[in-house]
């Protein structure tokens, strides 16, 4: 429908002004869900499937030899908190193991975080301040570790840190120690091997607000009398806030969940969540409860993404 | 060297960008004293240096060679922030994450101001640019001219010696311009603090500058007073770049103390002020609205010819008037009684009628 010449009233001219723009709301609205229908497609598939799938199993009974027996039990849910009495079934006892399983995995996820953000941080800084054309070449190496496998990677860490390994062999023929420094299979480690394997996370998202950043608004700062630090401080960390959380997101969420880094350097004695949940689905046989801590695990990172989210809204709408 | 009002003395400032083959001299010895409490104005065309004379001041840029002193102390190798010198950027450089308050907080905060100073002079500063009820606005909420406040009030709030502002107004349309123009003018009538003033835009000097330095391929031509730039431009450079101008190229047959008689290649002779003794081929300078039309037949006039052209631009006419020496000499008059093909007579008067330099 177009609005012609001729219309009488105005009434009428409106009329026909409204459904034309009625018509092309809807126009846009279809195709908008065109565009989005492969996506929306694939999520459901491979993301919204096994989560369902997740969420049933973590509340069925265990198989003996693994899978699930069909019948209803919010048993999963309770064994992270508490033991079962071997005699009596309602006495329930509280073990704090799984807990402090998921304590640890926090903390060092959290730490790798913080580890990667005070190494990230000046590395991006110098990469957005080369000149334009050498530039990509620095991403560049920031990415090249992608092109190896993780775990062959991780697994070079384990060759370089063990008691034979670079860095003892290089402590003791300096003589600064005699014997060798027991890194490997600690919370060093892994975290260690956290910061190794997520620093890129951090490094792109950072230097990518850096690189937004208008240095003369440093340039600003310098002149109204602010030392190097507090330029730093006051203008140079705020205006990259942004980059900083979204680096921080995309390390701290992978990193509470890390599968190989604490299998492989933590030795699997230092359980993280990951490592936990995939023991449930293998030699520990209770696909019930590997589904109630996966979805645990998933509803602690959506909160915590959802408090993240508030307050840096809160803070980029108030200053 | 020093004078006695000079606040900041520029001597022989060199700035060389890059090395070996791509060095390049964007100041080739910049010489200037800039008083106290004066509004100086450095206007050139794009990519003559104004902007890296200022980021010298300012101490963004290191000189190459010489010295910027600023009360006969040295500063020219000082840092930013020890220098009692505060900048108002091009595009204002606001703080995006702080509030109007905040940005001109900034300074004071990191001068480790007591926060009650801090409160009052914000207050003052919000008041003199006329922002008050804005304080808690985020910058980016505003608008080009309530930003261009901000920035100023931002590098007015710690009371430097001397502001400097890089064609702070460039970005405005032309009415908040002519605004910006008499508000900047005030402010810094009230303040009493120097400014120095970097635009190209010649209109724009001369009104507002007590002093302009007009400046071309890195270095500065003449600096003097809106008139005496203007009446008595040094250089054609400099004659050429404000306003328009009639030139004129003629051998000096007799040179005085501050006139000369120069002989045109027609045979007429014109004389002319010059301000210093002169020789050989020049060229001589009048603003068409100096050229006074007569009558061709009147016996004391210099020069003659036909009308050429008649341009009308509403406050008056230009008059083209073709002498016989090449290029028209133009006439500027409010209701000229002639017609194309006329004939008339020049009238150029000595003290209108200056030598250039080169
Ligand atoms: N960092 C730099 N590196 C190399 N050349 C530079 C640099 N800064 C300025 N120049 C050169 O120095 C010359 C003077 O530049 P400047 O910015 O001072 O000009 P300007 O008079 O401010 O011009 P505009 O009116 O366009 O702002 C220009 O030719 C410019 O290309
Ligand atoms: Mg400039």
């Amino acid at each position: 429908m177009s609005v012609r010449q001729e219309i009488a009233t105005p009434a009428e001219a409106d009329a026909a002004l409204r459904a034309a723009i009625r018509q092309r709301e809807r126009e846009a609205f279809r195709n908008r869900w065109l565009l989005l229908a492969p996506a929306v497609g694939l999520i459901g598939c491979v993301g919204l499937l096994p989560l369902a799938l997740t969420m049933i199993y973590s509340f069925l009974e265990p198989g003996t030899y693994g899978g699930v027996t069909w019948s209803f039990s919010t048993g999963a849910y309770e064994q992270f908190l508490f033991d079962r009495d071997l005699f009596d079934e309602t006495i329930l006892t509280f073990n704090p193991s799984y807990v402090i399983i998921f304590a640890r995995s926090i903390f060092l996820a959290l730490v790798a975080t913080v580890g990667t953000l005070i190494v990230g941080y000046p590395t991006a800084y110098f990469i957005a301040t080369r000149p334009r054309e050498s530039r990509n070449l620095w991403l560049f190496l920031i990415t090249l570790p992608f092109w190896t496998n993780l775990l062959i990677r991780t697994y070079a860490m384990l060759l370089i840190i063990r008691d034979e390994g670079l860095v003892n062999a290089l402590l003791m023929g300096v003589g600064v120690v005699n014997q060798p420094v027991g890194i490997l299979y600690t919370d060093f480690a892994v975290f260690l091997g956290l910061i190794y394997s997520f620093l890129p996370f951090m490094v792109l998202p950072v230097y990518a607000s850096l690189e937004k950043l208008d240095f003369r608004l440093v340039e600003a700062a310098y002149d109204l009398y602010a030392t190097r630090w507090r330029v730093l401080r006051r203008v140079v960390i705020p205006a990259t806030r942004p980059g900083i959380i979204a680096g921080c997101i995309l390390v701290f969420i992978p990193g509470l969940g890390a599968y190989i880094t604490p299998e492989l350097l933590g030795g699997g004695k230092k359980l993280m969540i990951g490592n936990m949940i995939a023991l449930q689905f293998g030699t520990a046989r209770n696909w019930p409860f590997g589904s109630a801590a996966a979805l645990i695990l998933m509803a602690m990172v959506v909160l915590m993404l959802f408090v993240v989210m508030r307050r840096s809204g809160r803070q980029m709408s108030h200053g | 060297m020093s004078s006695d009002d000079g606040l900041i003395e520029i001597v022989n400032v060199t700035k060389a960008f890059g090395t070996g083959e791509r060095r390049f001299l964007a100041l080739g010895g910049v010489n200037a004293t800039i008083r106290k409490g004066e509004f100086f104005t450095l206007l050139g065309p794009s990519g003559c240096g104004k902007t890296t004379l200022l980021r010298l001041i300012a101490g963004f840029e290191l000189p190459t060679s010489g010295e910027i002193l600023l009360d006969g102390q040295e500063i020219g190798h000082l840092p930013p922030y020890r220098r009692p010198v505060n900048t108002v950027f091009q595009n204002y450089a606001l703080f995006p994450h702080m509030t109007v308050a905040e940005n001109i907080s900034f300074g004071l905060e990191m001068l480790n101001k007591p926060k009650a100073e801090i409160a009052s002079t914000v207050e003052r500063m919000l008041a003199l640019v006329k922002m008050s009820e804005l304080a808690g606005r985020r910058t980016d909420q505003l608008s080009g001219g309530q930003q261009q406040r901000v920035a100023l009030a931002r590098a007015l709030a710690p009371q430097p010696k001397v502001l400097l502002l890089d064609e702070p107004l460039s970005a405005l349309d032309l009415k908040l311009r002519k605004e910006m123009q008499v508000e900047l003018k005030r402010i810094q009538h009230e303040t009493g603090i120097t400014f120095i003033f970097v635009t190209h835009d010649q209109e724009e000097a001369l009104t507002m500058s007590d002093r302009i330095a007009v400046m071309a391929k890195g270095n500065i031509l003449q600096i003097g007073s809106p008139s005496e730039i203007y009446n008595a431009p040094a250089a054609r450079f400099v004659a050429d770049f404000i306003g328009d101008i009639n030139f004129i190229e003629g051998q000096v047959v007799v040179a005085g103390e501050k006139t000369a008689q120069i002989r045109l290649p027609g045979g007429q002779v014109l004389t002319a002020r010059a301000s210093r003794p002169v020789e050989g081929p020049v060229t001589l300078a009048i603003r068409p609205e100096k050229v006074g039309l007569r009558h061709a037949d009147d016996d004391d006039v210099p020069l003659s010819g036909t009308v050429t052209n008649l341009v009308y631009f509403g406050s008056g006419t230009n008059v083209h008037v073709d002498v016989g020496l090449g290029a028209d000499i133009v006439a500027r008059a409010t209701a000229p009684k002639v017609a194309l093909g006329d004939r008339v007579g020049l009238d150029l008067h000595v003290t209108d009628l200056s030598v250039l330099a080169e």
